[in-house]
């Protein structure tokens, strides 16, 4: 048995958390009015509104500071948001406690802009950690494979017994996407995927996205500055402008917007 | 002033609800016991070195200096017995702990708090793991565990050095060295200097997973954490040892 069943590591980890929420299909995430603001006069989400069909990739882009990593952070819990709904897989996520929201981080994936890969940690170890937690009825042999699965998926299994600082950037933020695509996610937020990679290796990284996109049937927003990566891997566009949404629509749509701003990310 | 006391409170409230999660993580399951044995071979196997030397260091000197003054009196035979005392009651129990704060406390300060910076504690979160548990529990109850065993281990080197002190203007046996040792010796010495050095190695462990647990974002942060861990833990060592003095002269 080369492929560990997607559905398998879903049970074992729903059984093992016992979530008891919702897992109906619908919109996957639904936020409405989202503000977030750190400090006094420093408000960095006033009020956006978003929605994400199962399936779709989009891409978030806006000027640094502008809230895009913050507006993420809320749908994992890892910024509590002030005021709003943020719904994800039909729940709200404000009204879960602890374990709940476990639940729901199980079925969301992080790619963060670093990696965050642990540093004392191999590829292997840093791959089956989240796994052996969550998955306590899978055997070691299932776990490597499920291991070998994901590097696989990434074209990087030749790298599994590495250490983080071995590694390249580009190889970096591969490692970091298998960890991601280890707990099977539904969907994946990537946070600029492609930042201080070279055109190539970019590239390269778009297309894994799309490709872990078609295999996995993943929904997925990408946080980027990289017009080459939204491009490629966007089928819906948004542009956050402070702390709202100023435009949306498909990549050739907004390329040709009348308003000059909208353009400016273009050129 | 009103700001930095606000601060202060403020410093004061945090570190108190971390020390009440600590106790909350540390008795709920699942138990991260592979990870608290690693860090169990961390904190205590690898520095058993510097302990060793520093005991070592330590039992030489005091016998050498106090020579001088004990044969004034003619007292040079109650040099075991002093050497002995001194090294269990006070010099082993803060020297060692001193050791471990500039070693120990940092490290994990440091380490911990270059996992938030590099968003590693963030990357476990999100994976649904609790990083507190999994970092904070581990490391804190490593560092209670083995903080008391180097310091023993201390003792014991330290009692060596002392040997080997008396050897150089004198020729005692092994034998009478350690008679004299274990006849100045009584339970009252060893067990309230030991009780406190469990919580010596509770705080250094806490000392340095708070001030890695804390840091703020920035490389620079990495520094600061693991050099206020050292400072706050050493400072710590202080006033928990004088409070442990003051209980033991009170009740014993």
């Amino acid at each position: 048995m080369m492929h560990l069943e997607t559905n398998t590591i879903k049970q074992t980890v729903a059984d093992h958390l016992n979530p008891g929420i919702n897992t109906k299909a619908g919109p996957v995430i639904n936020i409405k009015g989202l503000y977030k603001s750190f400090g006094k006069n420093t408000d960095i989400l006033k009020g956006v509104d978003l929605t994400v069909k199962k399936g779709e990739n989009l891409v978030v882009l806006g000027k640094s500071g502008s809230g895009k990593s913050v507006l993420i952070k809320c749908l994992v819990g890892l910024v509590a948001a002030d005021k709003g709904e943020l719904k994800v897989f039909d729940t709200d996520i404000a009204t879960l406690n602890n374990q709940q929201l476990n639940a729901i981080r199980i079925r969301i994936g992080f790619l963060f802009q670093n990696s965050a890969l642990y540093d004392s940690m191999t590829v292997r170890e840093n791959l089956s950690f989240p796994l052996k937690r969550h998955s306590k009825k899978l055997t070691n042999k299932e776990v490597e494979q499920s291991v070998n699965e994901a590097l696989e998926s990434v074209g990087l299994k030749e790298a599994i017994d590495k250490m983080p600082s071995e590694l390249s950037g580009g190889m970096r933020k591969r490692i970091g996407l298998a960890r991601t695509l280890i707990l099977r996610p539904e969907i994946i937020l990537y946070d600029e995927p492609t930042t201080g990679l070279d055109t190539i290796t970019s590239r390269e990284i778009s297309e894994l996205i799309l490709s872990i996109q078609k295999k996995y049937k993943t929904t997925s927003i990408i946080i980027t500055h990289d017009m080459a990566c939204a491009k490629l891997t966007g089928d819906r566009l948004v542009i956050l402008k402070d702390g709202v949404m100023e435009a949306e629509g498909s990549y050739a749509s907004l390329e040709n917007s009348d308003d000059t701003w909208v353009r400016s990310f273009f050129i | 002033m009103v700001i930095s006391l606000k601060k202060g409170f403020a410093e004061a409230g945090n570190a108190t609800l971390f020390i009440a999660r600590f106790f909350r993580e540390a008795i709920k399951p699942p138990y991260e016991i592979k990870e608290f044995i690693r860090q169990c071979y961390i904190i205590g196997y690898k520095s058993m070195p510097l302990v060793a030397i520093t005991g070592l260091i330590m039992g030489l000197v005091l016998t050498i200096q106090s020579r001088p003054t004990l044969a004034e009196f003619g007292a040079e035979s109650w040099l075991p017995g002093m050497v002995a005392l001194s090294l269990i009651r006070e010099i082993a129990p803060v020297i060692t702990a001193l050791i471990c704060a500039g070693k120990i406390s940092s490290g994990i300060g440091a380490e911990l708090g270059s996992m938030k910076v590099t968003e590693q504690i963030d990357a476990m979160e999100v994976s649904a793991i609790n990083p507190y548990k999994y970092l904070v529990v581990t490391r804190v109850l490593a560092t209670t565990l083995m903080v008391p065993l180097l310091v023993v281990f201390a003792d014991g080197i330290g009692i060596l050095g002392g040997y080997a002190g008396i050897n150089i203007h004198s020729d005692v046996t092994m034998y009478r060295y350690f008679s004299q040792v274990l006849s100045s010796l009584d339970f009252l010495d060893i067990i309230p200097a030991t009780i406190k050095t469990f919580f010596f190695g509770f705080f250094i462990g806490l000392i340095g997973c708070y001030k890695g647990f804390t840091a703020a974002n920035g490389t620079e942060s990495v520094g600061k954490a693991a050099n206020s861990a050292v400072v706050t833990a050493s400072l710590a060592i202080f006033i928990i040892d004088m409070m442990a003095v003051q209980l033991t002269d009170l009740f014993f």
